[in-house]
Parts: C-alpha cells; structure tokens; sequence
C-alpha cells in the first residue's frame, strides 16, 4: 500500500471558515484510505504548539495555514509550519492576503487598543488595564502573546508555496484540490491556485457574454438603496462590484443572489495591487467626475480584503 | 531638512505635454530641476499602480499630464485618467498620504510657458509639504501578493 499523504490544518489570527469549508469538504477530507490527517488544530483537536513542534521537520507533505499573522505565537506557528510542511499553502484570503482583519491596518496599534480597552460603549476599564505580555498572579507567572498591531499576510513571515483565495474557499474548491492532491500529486511551487479567471466570466449577468456593449455607470448606489435587478450586470446598475479583478474560482456566486462581489477571491494574474486595479477599473466605468464623490469610504471599499498585501502594507501615519 | 530637494515624477503624454515639456526646453523656459518627466503614451495609460509605486520609491510628488479634455490622441484617455486620478486622490488621504502630492493638469504642446510654471508651482507645494512619509515605511513588499 502507497504511503499515505499527510496533511495539516493551523488556523492563526482568522475566524475558522477556512475551515469549516475543509469540513464541508468532508468526502475528500475523510478519504482516509490515502490521507492521514497529522494535525488540525485548534479548531479540531485541542493539540497544542508542542504537538505541532513535536512533528519531525519536512514529514507534513501539505500544511493549510489560514488566517492572518498579528499576534507573536501566530508567527512563530507559521515558521513552525513551514519548517513541518513540504508545500505550505496560505489558505483563504486571510493567509493570502490579511482579508478582513487586514482592515485594522488602517489603524495604529495605539488606536485598536485605545479602542477596545478604552472607548467601547460597554468597556468598564476604571483601572486602565491593557494586555500585558507577562504578569504575575500569585505564585503564578501567566503569558499572553504579544499584538504586533499590523495585520501581516503569511508571505510576509515565511515563503508560501501556493495561495488560495475566499472567504472562505468554496468547499467543492478545497475538495478538488485534496483529489488533485491525492491523484496527480503535489504541483511545483508556483502561485494561486486558481484557473485564472474573472469572477465575471462565471457570472451570467456578464453584458459581454450576452453580446452586449458595456454600459457606462451612471449613478452610484448601495445595497440599502433598494434591490437590484436580477438581470443586468451590478455595475451597470451602480453597485460596486469587483468581478472584473478577482478570481472567480467560486464560480460567481455573489452575483447570482444579488451580491456585488466584494473581491475576497484575490486578484487575477498580473494584478500588483488589488485596491489601485480597483481605482483604476471602477473609476473608467463611471460618466463623470461628479459620481467619484459619491463613492462611500473607496479606500475600504477596494481593500476590503487585501491592504496588507498591498503597496502600502498599512496607514501611512 | 535645509538641504532637502523634493522628487517629483511626472508622467506626460507623449502627444500633448511631452511636447509641451520638449517646447518649454527649446525656449528656455526654466522650472525646478526637482521634476523628473516620463513619457508615456497617453495619461490613460498611468495606471494608479504606478504612481503609488513611485511614492513608495521615494517620489515626493507625483504629476499626471495629459492632453486638453477633448484633444486625447485616444479619444478618451484623458478623461478616464481624470476620473482614477479623482477616485486615487480620494484613496491615498483615507491611507494616509497628503492628495496634494498627487497633481493634475492638461497641457498642450504648444503650452511651454504653462508647463513651466505649472511645474514650478508643484514644486512649491510639495516643498511646503515636506517629505514623504511613506518611503522606506516597513511595510512589504508588493510581491506578497503572490504573484
């Protein structure tokens, strides 16, 4: 019998999506017969950093790290991992990107304290109590990790095999990438795995698929300003979506219930910077100066997901 | 802070202010020697990737010049020039960089004096601006992107 393939899940600084859409993708996953799941923490088992440190070096063929890097044991897992893995894979849009949380890069790390700890409607901090890496508690010593307070993408702590986009992956994806695991292999080390095309070639709304000239945007709107037609392109319409520059491995679902989508698929092939591309492709679309204007807060709109993959890597000042 | 002399790029149309640029020279018209112009084929080509790039690679200032609205060689580059640099501006206060840094103006090739002046009025701002700060700021790399 061939040797099994082992595999292995860390979740740092995300909200456990990723894998919960390993879960769903249960069939590939379970395929237990070829595949040894060697470590699948914390969402899974309750194992530790030891267990993961106990591992020999190299003896993971694929690690999934979802998740961002901000906090220091987030970093050290990711060496960790990396040093455990053959191919590493920063799985979902946080690994890949920062995604959600990389939103907090618009902010100093004196502010998200303050916030929190300070400036929440319902904080009671009378004794101005921040996080402390270590501190004493009788005979005790306890430990926290220390917040970086800059939401770092995976590549930016260790070198990435291969990217994986979505928040979080559809899990059909991630259950077609274990069987290509499983039957062709693991690939060289290259880029993201995707086909390389537009969430907009997926979608049916497309006017071009159609035979139809594109539209100029005439008006600028929100989902709260009403429903769109279910028919015609949402940019058309005025809705901001980012189709044209994400990576449509999803297979369009946003826009096939009404949802612009919001770029969480990562940026096609040859795409630097996400949130510029975006300036740059939405602003063409629109009539006039005057619709520029009315854009709500364009700097979190296009780096929703990708600020800290992006030229800036974070708030100038 | 004395001795510093601001970087400012400035991306021209081949077909209106380069030729501008090149008349302002022949007639010896001066402007400060702190601009630094590339040429490019329409300033609908400059995408924002490339100018952010440029602040990061130490630009002070960044200056798009293109053909008067309605004269693009292109029919439209410069109108949707126009519309990023509107939309980029917005972008690059809410990341923390002045919108000033970033300028904008439409000069013919017969507009040598213009371009001169408008030039020396840019190094003016961005003088009284100050260095930019995000150069050399430690954050990464484009690359980390993955592609």
């Amino acid at each position: 019998m061939p040797e099994k393939l082992k595999i292995a899940f860390f979740l740092g600084g995300g909200c456990g999506g990723c894998d919960m859409a390993a879960m769903d993708a249960a069939q590939a996953i379970l395929d237990l017969q070829r595949l040894e799941i060697a470590f699948w923490s914390p969402i899974v088992t309750d194992n530790k950093y030891e267990d993961l440190d106990a591992i020999p070096d190299g003896a993971i063929d694929v690690g999934f790290y979802s998740g961002m890097v901000q906090l220091s044991d987030q970093e050290l897992a990711a060496k960790t991992m990396r040093r455990k893995c053959k191919t590493l894979i920063a799985y979902g849009t946080c690994a890949a990107l920062g995604g959600i949380p990389g939103l907090g890069n618009f902010h100093t790390r004196k502010e998200i304290l303050h916030t929190v700890y300070f400036d929440t409607c319902s904080t009671e901090n009378p004794a101005g109590i921040t996080p402390q890496t270590e501190c004493a508690e009788g005979e005790c010593e306890l430990t926290l990790p220390e917040f970086y307070g800059e939401v770092r993408p995976l590549k930016a702590v260790v070198e990435v095999d291969h990217f994986l986009g979505g928040c979080p992956p559809h899990y059909s994806l991630v259950a077609q990438i274990i069987r290509n695991i499983l039957e062709k292999g693991l690939e060289p080390p290259g880029p993201w795995i995707t086909e390389g095309k537009t969430v907009c070639e997926a979608c049916a709304r497309n006017p071009v698929a159609k035979g139809e000239q594109r539209k100029v945007v005439g008006a600028v709107k929100r989902l709260t300003d009403g429903i769109p037609d279910g028919e015609q392109c949402l940019l058309e319409q005025g809705y901001f979506c980012l189709g044209p520059l994400t990576q449509g491995s999803c297979g369009g679902l946003c826009p096939r219930v009404n949802v612009p989508c919001a770029g969480c698929g990562g940026p096609i092939p040859g795409v630097r910077d996400f949130g510029l591309r975006a300036v740059s492709a939405v602003a063409s679309l629109l009539e006039n100066e005057e619709l520029v204007a009315q854009i709500p807060g364009p700097a979190k709109l296009f780096y929703r997901y990708t600020l800290p993959a992006s030229i800036f890597g974070k708030k100038v000042k | 802070m004395g001795d510093w002399k601001p970087k400012i790029v400035v991306f021209a149309c081949n077909w209106c202010s380069y030729q501008g640029a090149d008349l302002a020279g022949n007639l010896r018209y001066e402007y400060p020697s702190s601009i630094n112009i590339i040429r490019v084929p329409c300033s609908g080509r400059v995408e924002p990737e490339f100018i952010v790039t440029a602040f990061k690679n130490g630009a002070d200032g960044v200056f798009v010049s293109g053909c008067r609205p309605g004269d693009c060689h292109y029919k439209e580059g410069n109108h949707k020039a126009a519309l990023r640099f509107h939309l980029l501006k917005r972008v690059l206060a809410d990341v923390g960089i002045e919108s000033e840094r970033l300028g904008m103006a439409w000069i013919s090739g017969s507009e040598g004096k213009r371009f001169a002046e408008i030039m020396t009025e840019f190094d003016k701002t961005i003088r009284e601006l100050g260095p930019n700060t995000i150069k050399g700021s430690p954050s990464h790399s484009p690359e980390v992107s993955g592609w």
